[in-house]
C-alpha cells in the first residue's frame, strides 16, 4: 500500500480530482466550524464515515477535530465496527458519544421481529433524540450523492425543521461555495460534506491515504446463511437460524456495512484494497443493493429522510 | 442490450480498462492523476437533456444492472419512449418529479472516463427555474447548451446562454441534439450554427463549439456518429476530457486566499485556514492583510502530512505569518504588492432567488468570501428581460428576475470583480428575518463615490451637544397598528419631558408624508425607504443632542432593525403600542379601517398587509389595560432611568 498523500507535494499545475473533492470537504467543514455553535460529527463506522473523518483531522490539523463523534448505535452493528469505532475515535482524539434509544432498548426491537420498525426507531428516532439531547445544532453526515436519487437533490446544507424534517421543494439554493449557515430558532442543519464523492472516490482516497476501515470491507471465509436473495453473516449468537438452516463458511466481504442482519455480503476473493477496488470496477451491481432498506418500497430513501432519517 | 445501443460503433478509449483486470496497481496509479470537471447541462424537457445525461452515465458505464433492470422495468411502466429505454428516468429524482415528468431542482450527477471525473449539475429549462439554473451554473467550468435539431435557436436557448454568459462560464458547447429526427442533415446544422453566431455575438460570447448529437441513439456522444461523417469535430465526451478548467485560469493570477477559520490548538501555533482562490503561496512570501492592509510573510503551510513548500489555487490550506498581525475570519490576504480593492459601494448583477421580492433600502446580509456583511440595494438601474435581453425600468426584483443594482455594505470589504476572480466577486444575500438565500450577486466595479464621500471631522461632536442639554440623546421609537394610539401617547410622552426641561422632538408619520416623504406611497418598498429615510432623519437629531420621538406603524421588523442598527448602541428605544387589531378598527379615528375593509384603500396594515410584531422592544404598553396617560408615564419613567 502506498503512503503518499492527495496533497503532500504538490509540482503539477492542475490539481486531480481526489485534491478537488478533499479542498471541497475541508472547506466545508470549516464554514460549519467557523460558524456553528454545538457542531457534532455522525459517525457509522462505515468506509464513508471512515473517510470524513480522516479529511477532519486534516481540515483542523495541527488541533484535534474541535466536535465530538455521534454513533447512533442500534446494538446490532457487526462486531468488528464497534472495536474499529472505539479505535478511530481515540487515535483522532475525539469525543465518542454513542447513543441507544432507550425506548428500543426497552422494547427489545429488533431486525429479526420488527422490520422496519428496526430502523425507524434505532436510527431514526434514535438519531433525533440524540440531536435534541445534547442540543446539537450541525451534525456532518457521511451521505453522498452517487448513493440515490434523492440524494442526488440534497444540498450540501440541509437543513431540518425543530422536529427534524426535510423539506425538499423548500431547499436553499447553494451558489458558488457560499453556504448560507444562518438557521432559524429550533432549526438545526445536517451537513454532507462528501457529498460530490464517489463510491471509487472514497476507494481511491482510502487507499491513497492509508486509511484504516473494518475488516469486514475484506473477504474472509466467514459464516453466512442465505435468506431472501441476501447472503447474511451470522456475526453472533443472537442470529435465529431457520429450521433447515445451518451456517456456511463462505469467502465474503461487505460493500456496506449496517446491521448484520440487514447488510448482504457478496462471495468474494478480493483479500486487499486493490483487489475490493478492482472488484469494484468490474461488477455489475450498485452499492446499496446490498442493504434491505431501500427496498422497502417505491421513492422510500426520499420518505425516510423526510422523516427524518440521515 | 449494450450491444444493440453502440451497434459496433464503440470507440475503444471507452471501454472498461483492461489494467482493471490485468494490473490494478498499475490502474490505481493511472487514476491517481485524473483530473475533475464541472459541469451543466441547459435545457428544456423537450430538448431531451435527461436523455443525454442518461445517456452520458450508461456509455461510461455508469449503470449497473440492477439500475438498468428497474429501469428497463420503470421504462415499459412510465416511459415516453413507446417501451425502449427511456434514459430520462435515471436522473429524474424526486418522486414528485417523476410523477409530473419534470425535473424541479438542482440535481448533481457523477461519471468517469479514463481521464477525468465529472459532476453534471442537471437543472431545469423553463424560466420559472432560472434560479436553479444560476445555482448549477455557478459551480460549473463548462456549459452544455442543449438545441433541439427540429426546433432551432429559440426564446429559451438565448435565456439559457445569456445566464451562461452572466455567471462567467467559458467554455460553451453547443449541443445540437435530435439530429437523427432531421434526417442528419449537415444543412440544418449549418443553419443553425449559423443562427447562434450571430446571437453569441450579441451577448458578447467570444467562442463556442456546435457538435451535432443525438442524446436517444447516441450519435457523437461517446463514439463518432457514422451517420454523421461530414462532422469532423471531437465528440461530446472527448471534448469534456480536455476542456481546461477554471482552477487553472486562477492559477495566474496573484494569491487571494479568504479566511476561514482561525486555527489555536494552543499558544504557540497561529495558523489562517482558506481556500486558497487564486494564484500560489510559498513559504517566505510577502503578503498583505485586507481591509487593514498590515503585511507580513508566510512562515509555513502546515498540513496533516507535514510542510508544504508550495500550494495553489483550489487548495484548502492553513498558513503561518512570521508576525503576529491581527487577521480574523472574513479578512482576505493578498499578494503584498498586488492587493486587491477594497469598497463599501458597488454595482452588481443580482439574480432574485426568493418568493418575496426585492426591497430596495431593506438591509439585508452579504456574504460575499467568508465574510458576511449588511448591505442594502438601491432600486435598479434596470431590469433585464432573460427572453430578449432588453432593459427594462424597473421598481423593484421579483423572483427570477435579474438586474443590475448599487449596493452600499455597512463596512468596507476587499472584493475583485466577479469576472476576474468569482471567489471575491459573487455574492449572496440573505433575509435577516427568514434567513432565506434570496439572491445571487455578481460584483462588476466599485462605485467611484465610495471612495470620495469622507465624513466630514466636526469639533462640536454629538457628546458635546448632549452634554450642553444636560441629557442623555436616545430615539424612542414608537410601532404599532394604525389607531394604536401611537401619536396620543407619544404626544403626551413629549408633553412631560418638555415640563422636565428635555430637549425633544417629535416626529410623526403624517407628518414627514407631507413633506419629506411627500414621493412614497405606501407599497412594501415605499414603506422601507419611508423608514429609512425617518431613521437617518432620527439619527441626525441625536448628534445634535435630541430626545427623539417617533410615531410610525413601521411594520417590518426589519427596518426597525436597521434604524435600531444606525444608532449607538442604548440609544435606541423600541416601543410596541400594543391595541389588538379589533380595538383599533372599532375606534378608527381617522375612518381609515373602513375603508380599507371596502377596498378603497389598499396595503392597509392589518387588513392587506402584514405587521410584524416586536420580539426585541424594550417597553410593551397595552392600550385596553392602560389609559394614554398611564402609559405615557411609564414611557418617561423608562427613558429617564435609562
Amino acid at each position: 500500500m502506498t503512503t503518499s498523500s492527495a496533497t503532500a507535494g504538490i509540482s503539477q499545475a492542475t490539481l486531480t480530482h481526489l485534491q478537488r473533492l478533499e479542498a471541497e470537504s475541508i472547506h466545508i467543514m470549516r464554514e460549519v466550524v467557523a460558524n456553528a455553535e454545538n457542531p457534532v460529527m455522525l459517525y457509522s463506522v462505515g468506509k464513508d464515515s471512515a473517510c470524513m473523518l480522516h479529511l477532519a483531522k486534516k481540515a483542523f490539523y495541527p488541533a484535534p477535530p474541535p466536535f465530538p463523534l455521534l454513533h447512533v448505535d442500534t446494538t446490532w452493528k457487526f462486531r468488528a465496527m464497534y472495536d474499529l469505532r472505539d479505535k478511530a475515535a481515540k487515535d483522532a482524539g475525539m469525543d465518542l458519544i454513542v447513543h441507544h434509544n432507550p425506548e428500543a432498548l426497552e422494547k427489545g426491537i429488533n431486525p429479526f421481529d420488527h422490520g422496519p420498525l428496526h430502523t425507524d426507531m434505532w436510527k431514526t428516532e434514535g438519531l433525533k433524540q440524540a440531536l435534541t439531547k445534547y442540543d446539537f445544532d450541525v451534525a456532518f453526515g457521511g451521505a453522498r450523492r452517487d448513493e440515490e436519487k434523492s440524494r442526488a437533490k440534497e444540498r450540501v446544507f440541509s437543513f431540518r425543521s425543530a422536529n427534524h424534517r426535510w423539506d425538499p421543494k423548500n431547499q436553499r439554493p447553494e451558489l458558488w461555495k457560499l453556504y448560507n449557515t444562518r438557521k432559524s430558532k429550533g432549526e438545526s442543519i445536517r451537513v454532507f460534506p462528501i457529498s460530490n464523492w464517489t463510491e471509487l472516490d472514497i476507494w481511491q482516497y482510502i487507499h491513497l491515504e492509508g486509511i484504516e476501515i473494518v475488516p469486514l470491507y475484506f473477504s474472509e471465509p466467514r459464516p453466512t446463511v442465505e435468506r431472501n436473495g441476501l447472503l447474511l453473516m451470522v456475526d453472533d449468537e443472537r442470529f435465529p437460524l431457520l429450521p433447515g438452516e445451518t451456517p456456511e463458511m463462505r469467502s465474503i466481504r461487505f460493500r456496506t456495512l449496517g446491521c448484520y442482519p440487514l447488510t448482504g455480503a457478496v462471495e468474494s476473493n478480493a483479500r486487499t484494497l486493490p483487489e475490493v477496488i478492482q472488484e469494484m470496477l468490474l461488477t455489475t451491481t450498485s452499492e446499496r443493493q446490498g442493504r434491505a432498506i431501500d427496498h422497502d418500497q417505491s421513492a422510500s430513501m426520499e420518505k425516510k429522510k423526510q422523516e427524518g432519517y440521515f | 442490450m449494450t450491444t444493440e445501443m453502440n451497434a459496433g460503433t464503440q470507440n475503444p478509449v471507452y471501454v472498461t480498462d483492461a489494467l482493471i483486470a490485468e494490473d490494478i496497481d498499475a490502474y490505481l496509479l493511472k487514476h491517481q492523476h485524473k483530473t475533475m470537471l464541472r459541469f451543466i447541462t441547459c435545457g428544456s424537457v423537450d430538448d431531451g437533456k435527461s436523455t443525454l445525461i442518461g445517456r452520458l452515465l450508461y456509455d461510461t458505464k455508469m449503470i449497473f444492472e440492477d439500475q438498468l433492470a428497474s429501469l428497463e422495468k420503470d421504462s415499459k411502466a412510465v416511459g415516453t419512449q413507446g417501451g425502449e429505454i427511456d434514459f430520462a428516468l435515471l436522473v429524474d429524482g424526486l418522486a414528485a418529479e417523476r410523477e409530473q415528468g419534470i425535473t424541479i431542482d438542482v440535481a448533481y450527477r457523477f461519471f468517469a472516463t479514463e481521464k477525468r471525473k465529472f459532476i453534471v449539475a442537471d437543472t431545469p429549462g423553463h424560466e420559472q427555474y432560472t434560479r436553479n439554473m444560476v445555482t448549477g451554473a455557478s459551480t460549473a467550468d463548462l456549459a452544455v447548451i442543449l438545441i433541439d435539431a427540429r426546433q432551432g435557436v429559440l426564446t429559451q436557448t438565448r435565456r439559457h446562454s445569456y445566464l451562461v454568459q452572466l455567471l462567467g462560464i467559458r467554455n460553451v458547447v453547443l449541443a445540437i441534439n435530435k439530429m437523427d429526427l432531421v434526417g442528419y442533415s449537415q444543412e440544418r446544422f449549418y443553419e443553425i450554427v449559423k443562427d447562434y453566431s450571430h446571437f453569441a455575438k450579441q451577448i458578447g460570447m467570444e467562442a463556442f463549439l456546435p457538435i451535432p448529437i443525438s442524446g436517444l441513439k447516441g450519435d457523437n456522444i461517446a463514439t463518432k456518429s457514422h451517420e454523421m461523417s461530414w462532422y469532423q469535430g471531437p465528440t461530446l465526451l472527448q471534448h469534456l476530457e480536455e476542456a481546461p478548467i477554471n482552477d487553472t485560469r486562477m492559477l495566474d493570477q496573484s494569491f487571494r486566499m479568504a479566511v476561514q477559520w482561525v486555527n489555536r490548538p494552543n499558544l504557540d501555533f497561529r495558523g489562517f485556514a482558506g481556500q486558497i482562490g487564486a494564484g500560489v503561496v510559498r513559504p517566505g512570501d510577502a503578503i498583505r492583510v485586507l481591509p487593514s492592509g498590515k503585511t507580513t510573510t508566510v512562515k509555513s503551510i502546515p498540513t496533516f502530512d507535514g510542510d508544504l513548500d508550495q500550494a495553489i489555487a483550489g487548495q484548502s490550506v492553513t498558513l503561518t505569518f512570521a508576525d503576529e498581525i491581527d487577521c480574523s475570519r472574513g479578512d482576505v490576504i493578498v499578494q503584498a504588492d498586488a492587493p486587491c480593492e477594497v469598497a463599501d459601494q458597488f454595482e452588481a448583477t443580482v439574480v432574485w432567488m426568493d418568493e418575496h421580492a426585492m426591497l430596495p433600502g431593506r438591509p439585508y446580509l452579504l456574504k460575499i468570501g467568508t465574510q458576511t456583511v449588511t448591505a442594502t440595494v438601491t432600486e435598479p438601474k434596470y431590469e433585464v428581460n432573460v427572453n430578449t435581453l432588453e432593459h427594462l425600468a424597473s421598481k423593484t426584483l421579483g423572483l427570477n428576475a435579474i438586474g443590475v443594482v448599487n449596493i452600499s455594505t455597512d463596512r468596507a470589504i476587499p472584493f475583485e470583480a466577479y469576472a476576474t476572480n468569482p471567489d471575491l466577486g459573487g455574492f449572496i444575500l440573505i433575509d435577516r428575518m427568514t434567513n432565506a438565500t434570496v439572491a445571487a450577486g455578481m460584483i462588476h466595479f466599485a462605485l467611484r463615490r465610495s471612495q470620495n464621500i469622507h465624513w466630514q471631522a466636526v469639533d462640536v461632536n454629538r457628546e458635546a451637544h448632549a452634554a450642553l442639554k444636560n441629557q442623555k440623546a436616545r430615539v424612542v421609537w414608537f410601532t404599532g397598528l394604525s389607531g394604536s394610539g401611537k401619536s396620543t401617547i407619544a404626544n403626551l410622552v413629549e408633553k412631560k419631558l418638555h415640563a422636565l426641561g428635555k430637549h425633544t422632538f417629535l416626529l410623526d408619520g403624517d407628518n414627514v408624508r407631507h413633506g419629506l416623504n411627500r414621493d412614497l406611497g405606501f407599497t412594501d418598498a415605499d414603506r422601507v425607504e419611508n423608514i429609512r429615510r425617518v431613521g437617518e432623519v432620527a439619527k441626525l437629531m441625536t448628534d445634535a443632542g435630541l430626545i427623539v420621538l417617533t410615531a410610525f406603524i413601521s411594520p417590518f421588523r426589519s427596518e426597525r432593525r436597521m434604524v435600531r442598527d444606525l444608532m449607538a448602541p442604548g440609544e435606541f428605544m423600541e416601543v410596541w403600542v400594543n391595541t389588538p387589531l379589533e380595538v383599533a378598527e372599532a375606534r378608527d379615528v381617522k375612518g381609515l379601517y373602513k375603508k380599507a375593509r371596502s377596498g378603497q384603500l389598499k396595503n392597509f396594515t392589518g387588513i392587506d398587509s402584514p405587521y410584524e410584531a416586536p420580539e426585541l422592544a424594550e417597553l410593551t404598553v397595552n392600550t385596553v389595560e392602560l389609559t394614554a396617560e398611564e402609559a405615557a408615564e411609564r414611557i418617561v419613567q423608562a427613558i429617564l432611568a435609562g
